[in-house]
Formats: C-alpha cells, structure tokens, sequence
C-alpha cells in the first residue's frame, strides 16, 4: 500500500544532535496517506525528539523532512503546521484561561485575512465556526464547549487537544502518548477516534507505551533505542523481532 | 467643571493611554518598562510638528503613532531573543536612552524643554482615549486577541498550530509603541510645556501599575486603574506629606486581596453571560 501512494511523509537520514549528544542518529521512516504508523521505544530513545524534528520546534543537525514532497527541514514551526502537520503533546499543553470552543477557532489562523481576524467573532467566517462546530461533534465535546478547557477531566483534556490539532485538517497528526494514564474504556474511544480519522485520509503517527494499544491500532512500527531505528515492520513482525526485546527486556544473561 | 477637575480628567486620560499602551504589549507576554521613551517620541514629535511645521494637532498625533509604532516594531525585533526581567530592563534601557536623546538635543530645547504647543481640551484627549479603548475592547472580542492570548500562555505550542509568534509579539510593540506616542503628544498639548524629565522611568513605572492595579487581563482594567491611580492620592491629600506611603500601602494590600488586579476575565464573563457565537 505505500508503495503505490507516494509517502505523505519522508524523514531521511535524519541525525539530531545536542552538544556531543546523539539524540537521533540517521533516522529514516515513511508514512503513507491514511496510515497510522507508531514508534516505541524504551524512555529516551528519541521518540519525542522525532517529533520535535518533524515539526520544527528542533532543526534537524542533518537530513530532511519531507511533507507529500515538499521539504520542511528548515522551516519554522508555524509554517509547518499551516503545511498540515499537526501535533498533541507527551504532557497536554492547552491555553489557560481558553474555553473548549475558543481552542478550536483559535486553531484555525488560516481562515480569513489580517483585517476579518481583527474583527469581532461574530464576523469571521462562516467557514471557521461551521468547523469548529463539526470538530466538537466529531469528538463529543458539545456539552463542554463553554467550559475552560484546564477544568475538563484529563480524558477530556487530552480529547480537546486532539480536537485542536485536526480543526485545521492536517495532514498528518503526531500524538505524543495520547491515552497515557488513561483507563481501558478511554483508550478504545480515543482509538475509535483515531480510526474514524484515519478513514477521512489523515496520517497519524503515534508514540505510545501501551503496547497492547500500538499492536492493535498501527499499520507499521517503527522501533528506537538509544537513537537508532533498531526495528521495523508489522506490529506482528516487531514482537518476535530479538533486538526488540533484548532493548526492552535487557540481555538474556 | 473647574480647572481642578478637568486636570484630574485629563491625567486619567493620557495615563489612561499610556496604560493602554503597556497593556497591548503586555497581553503578548512581554513586560515593557520603556514606554515613557515611546511617549517622549510622540511628545516631542507632535510638537514639532504643531509648532514648527505648522500641522493640525490630529494629523500630527497620528503621524506620530506611525513613525513611534515604527520604531517599535524595529525595538520588538531585537526584545524577541529576551524574556521576562532581561526583557524589561532592555527596555528600561530603551527608555532611558531616549530621554537623555532629548536631553542632549537642542533642537527641540535640550533640558531646557520646549513650549510654544496650543493647549488641547479635556474632551479632545478623552475623545482620543475613548476611540483607542474602544478599538481594543473591540479587537478583545476578535479571534486575533485569541492568538495572542494563546501566544502569551505557550509560545510554543501556539507556533504547533500555526500561529505566527514573531509577527504576533512584534506587531503588538508597535501598537503599544503607537499608543504611547498619542498618549505622548496629548500629554504635551496638554501642559503646553515637555522636558525630558517629563519621560523619565517613573513614568513608565506608572503606566505598568495602571495595568497591574486596573487588572492586567482586560482593557477596561486599565482605565480604573488610570482613575485609582490619579484619584487615590488626591483622597489621601488629608494624610498630607504621608499621602504616597499610604498609597504604597494600599497598593500593596490590593496585591494581596487580589492579585489579578481590580477587574479580571472572570469578572466579565459573570456580568455578562458569553454569546454562543
């Protein structure tokens, strides 16, 4: 299947480095359209570093990114989110003091010019509230949408910030751990969620610890340790894999 | 109205701007302590342009809010690379650096000042400070107060959805910077007379204390805390040479009962109930 589609997303060779440290050390890994591809690895083994890269809140020390072709390596963050990556972070980071609603136009900078955005709500575009109102239904999030966002429960927290990062349809959406101590019902909704988008094309690209989640959920896996891509393939291929578990279990002595 | 009451207003009025103008800045994140230095522009330009050149005093207060905001933005650039107590005292440093400009410009005076402004009415500078309230509590209500509100409290994970921090932070400096100079040039047709000690720290130490007592989350914050700031000390007159202690005393106390400041978010949202649009 990604042989056919050209990948949504490229990251060649791509070697991060802080100071003598190598958080990433020539990383290459493709996602597809409508693909949900997941990286594990033990803590540390520069998971979110990836990400980081990808959506340049860290410049890459070498390689490239490429979104459907066009290479965003060098580009700062807020245009590569306009480009259409999307992302949801490790520890939830939504505006304080914002309600669920304003979350959702506030994600939406692209609609309207300079002059219409200095206008009150009231005359934005039609367009901008229409969506707002269908992510809110996508997510089931209407009967919290006068609610600050910060005062919602953490499964409902960690839905609104998924709801920010698909409002302005990317195309491609990076979840950071997102059902993280979350309870077994939780996580089948957020992965009947994951699902649905994935059926209206997004390409999502997962990091989770939840191993029984990745294995049920991911077309491809990708496996760091230390930096290194030690593994890829199915989810099925990656549990028998042997570097894959001497990097989670330890060596056998 | 009396001489006396029509000062008072006039001071609430251009302390009401100057407020204004360290309250856009700001909303952004970033504390400026240097905006007597965009008044002290605005002065002196408009000034110059009153009596020299001979322009109308509006033409020449919004020729002035376009070359300050100017200036501002070029300042904003560089104040992007600092945070939080190196970004203020930049700016102290930038407010400083203008008014001693001004002390050493003969030209316009040097310390000597300068004088020779027509004197604008108390309703001319409320009128000014009416429209500039009004046009923010307007742009409040907009989804740009929204990125900006969003750029204060994360900068980076405003950038991750595709707001542009750098035009956001940079822009409102210019508005601030802009605002300062009216507030500037109102203050000089006001006192027919300016020296550059007119434009000194102090006065920028009030501008962000309107802010931090009205309530630094709303405009209308700044406007009561331009009137607690103007009114206070003339009720405690009776407390005479003790008046400004007793002033840092209850600045002090307000902090403590309500740190937010006199008005807040949470204030408005009770008074009146959001629209569901």
């Amino acid at each position: 299947m990604s042989r056919i589609t050209p990948p949504r997303l490229i990251l060649s060779r791509v070697t991060k480095t802080f100071g003598g440290v190598r958080a990433l050390t020539d990383l290459s890994l493709e996602v597809a359209p409508g693909q949900i591809v997941g990286v594990i690895g033990p803590n540390g083994a520069g998971k979110t570093t990836t990400f980081n890269v990808i959506t340049g809140a860290y410049r890459a020390t070498s390689g490239s990114v490429l979104l459907d072709g066009h290479d965003v390596t060098s580009e700062p963050s807020h245009k590569i989110a306009r480009a259409g990556i999307m992302r949801t972070f490790q520890n939830i980071r939504l505006f304080s003091d914002m309600t669920v609603w304003e979350h959702l136009l506030v994600a939406q900078p692209h609609t309207g010019s300079f002059v219409r955005r200095l206008l009150p709500m009231r005359f934005s575009n039609p367009k901008t509230i229409e969506r707002a109102e269908e992510v809110l239904e996508f997510f089931g999030l209407g009967d919290v949408r006068d609610r600050l966002a910060r005062s919602l429960p953490y499964g409902l927290q960690r839905k609104v910030e998924m709801a920010r990062a698909v409002t302005a349809r990317p195309k491609l959406l990076l979840l950071d751990e997102p059902v993280a101590g979350m309870n077994h019902d939780e996580a089948e909704t957020i992965r009947t969620l994951m699902l649905k988008l994935r059926e209206g094309g997004l390409s999502i690209l997962l990091i989770e610890h939840d191993m029984a989640f990745v294995m049920n959920l991911c077309d491809h896996l990708h496996v760091l340790d230390f930096g290194v891509l030690i593994a890829q393939g199915k989810p099925d291929d990656i549990r028998t894999n042997p570097a894959v578990l001497d990097a989670y279990l330890g060596r056998a002595a | 109205m009396s001489m006396y009451y029509a000062g008072l207003l006039s001071d609430i009025g251009i302390l009401l701007l100057g407020a204004l103008s360290v309250y856009i800045i700001l909303a952004t994140g970033q504390l400026s302590l240097g905006n007597a230095g965009f008044m002290g522009i605005g002065a002196y330009l408009t000034s110059h342009l009153t009596v020299v050149v001979g322009l109308p005093i509006t033409a020449a207060l919004i020729v002035a809010a376009l070359v300050s905001g100017s200036i501002g933005i070029a300042v904003g650039f560089p104040a992007l690379r600092l945070r939080g107590i190196y970004l203020a005292m930049a700016t102290l440093g930038f407010g400083e650096m203008v008014r001693s400009f001004f002390q050493n410009f003969t030209p316009m005076g040097g310390s000597e000042g300068f004088h020779g402004m027509h004197h604008v009415s108390t309703g001319y500078i409320w009128a000014w400070a009416a429209i500039v309230l009004v046009v923010i509590m307007l742009i409040e209500a907009s989804p740009i107060w929204l990125e900006i509100r969003a750029v204060r409290d994360d900068e980076t994970a405003a950038g991750l959805v595709g707001l542009n921090a750098t035009q956001i932070k940079v822009g409102a400096f210019g508005c601030g910077a802009a605002v300062a100079a009216i507030a500037g040039g109102l203050f000089a047709h006001h006192h027919v007379y300016i020296e550059p000690g007119n434009f000194s720290f102090e006065r920028s130490i009030d501008f962000v204390l309107a802010v931090i007592l009205g309530g630094s989350t709303v405009a209308p914050g700044a406007l009561a805390g331009a009137v607690l700031l103007v009114i206070l000390p003339e009720y405690l007159r009776f407390l005479a040479d003790w008046r400004f202690a007793a002033f840092g005393a209850l600045l002090i106390a307000m902090l403590l009962v309500r740190r937010q400041g006199l008005l807040d978010r949470a204030l408005f949202r009770f008074a009146l109930p959001r629209s569901k649009a």
